[in-house]
């Protein structure tokens, strides 16, 4: 057993592709045949996906899901930033830059919209459940963001550690809240071609959460969506910690 | 060659998200801006100029394509990478400043899709 275990430690990048290749299997098969491929074998992945986080999480007490558990280490790796990024600019490769110069200055109006909504609900529900200190309540707006955006802004302005911690659950919640519902409203928010995908890229931001969204619904819609999302929390970043926070000080 | 897609790919890699770490250092953040946009124009501008020279051969652009396919994998790694314990159990604040403004942001999608072209309307066709 102690060999076994010690092997699978040394090859879990290898192991990641088996089990992952396997969830893929068995979420295409449960696609057909019970939903009668309503909801796609993608979304059904993610959730899996979600579902092994949350008892890798409980298993360990990690921050890291099943990437915690020693034997699972290649899901890190696999799921990490570095192959995330390469697979998605891959993504670009058959897509259309003529789409992309139509829909850019939309992008960049819903990059702002975005960002600026995401915030202000965020403060006005943390104003309401009693946060009244202005470094509290932009932290938590930051945190409505993505769950990067809210810790860059609590350092920045000197946030203490739990409300830090505060806004990257919330990013968090965002981020597997998009993962999940987004193949479900797809159609009832038009998300079914390039230009609406720039726009809702813009308007979510959450990388996480965008791409799984996309992913699930229509995988050709992915490159649209991630281009614009790729600025989202780089500018979120900028703004948080200063204009908003500025506007946040001078209204409390 | 197969690898030769690989590498047209980390290059553009390597070179936009790099564009993307100076361009937040320069505005003084700690974040990538837009490093995988700009890496995605430089590959859709790279292979368009292979295309047109001849030069992009079918295993070089398999090279590219193996990486497009594992994009969904990829992802359901990333989700069983996710702190979901932390989100389920952080308490109410943290799931209503989740939940609640990503419904208005959906809620204006198509208020901001009125803005496009309509004759600029390409659905994908699959």
């Amino acid at each position: 057993m102690e060999i076994f275990y010690k092997f699978l430690e040394r090859n879990s990048l290898i192991l990641a592709f088996l089990i992952v290749g396997l969830i893929m299997y068995f979420s295409s098969i449960i696609s057909e045949k019970l939903t009668n491929k309503k909801l796609p074998s993608a979304a059904i992945a993610i959730i899996l996906g979600l579902i092994l986080a949350y008892f890798g999480g409980i298993q360990t007490d990690g921050e890291k899901g099943i990437a915690d558990i020693k034997i699972f280490n290649g899901f890190g790796t696999l799921g990490g930033s570095m192959f995330r990024d390469f697979a998605i600019i891959s993504t670009a490769f058959g897509a259309s830059l003529l789409i992309m110069k139509k829909t850019g200055l939309l992008g960049l109006i819903s990059l702002f919209l975005g960002i600026s909504l995401s915030f202000i609900f965020g403060v006005m529900l943390a104003y309401f459940y009693g946060y009244r200190d202005s470094i509290s309540l932009t932290t938590i707006g930051a945190g409505a963001c993505t769950y990067i955006v809210g810790p860059v802004t609590g350092a920045a302005i000197g946030a203490s550690s739990d409300i830090m911690a505060l806004s990257i659950a919330a990013g968090v919640i965002k981020a597997i809240f998009v993962a999940i519902i987004t193949p479900f409203i797809a159609k009832s928010i038009g998300l079914n071609n390039p230009h609406t995908a720039m726009i809702f890229g813009g308007m979510i931001g959450t990388n996480t959460g965008v791409m799984a969204g996309l992913a699930a619904t229509d995988e050709k819609l992915v490159p649209y969506g991630a281009m614009t999302a790729t600025f989202y929390t780089g500018l979120g970043c900028l703004v948080c910690p200063s204009i908003l926070f500025l506007i946040v000080k001078s209204i409390i | 060659m197969i690898i030769y897609g690989v590498a047209i790919l980390a290059f553009s890699y390597i070179v936009g998200q790099l564009f993307g770490e100076l361009l937040g250092n320069w505005l003084g953040i700690n974040a990538n801006v837009g490093g995988v946009g700009f890496s995605m124009i430089l590959l859709m501008i790279l292979t368009d100029w292979l295309r047109k020279k001849d030069l992009f051969t079918l295993p070089t652009q398999s090279g590219i394509q193996f990486w497009n396919q594992m994009y969904i994998p990829i992802i359901v790694a990333m989700a069983a990478t996710q702190n979901v314990k932390l989100a389920l159990t952080s308490g109410m604040i943290t799931l209503l400043v989740g939940i609640i403004p990503v419904i208005i942001c959906f809620a204006a999608i198509p208020l901001l899709a009125k803005f496009i072209q309509k004759s600029d309307i390409e659905t994908i066709r699959t």
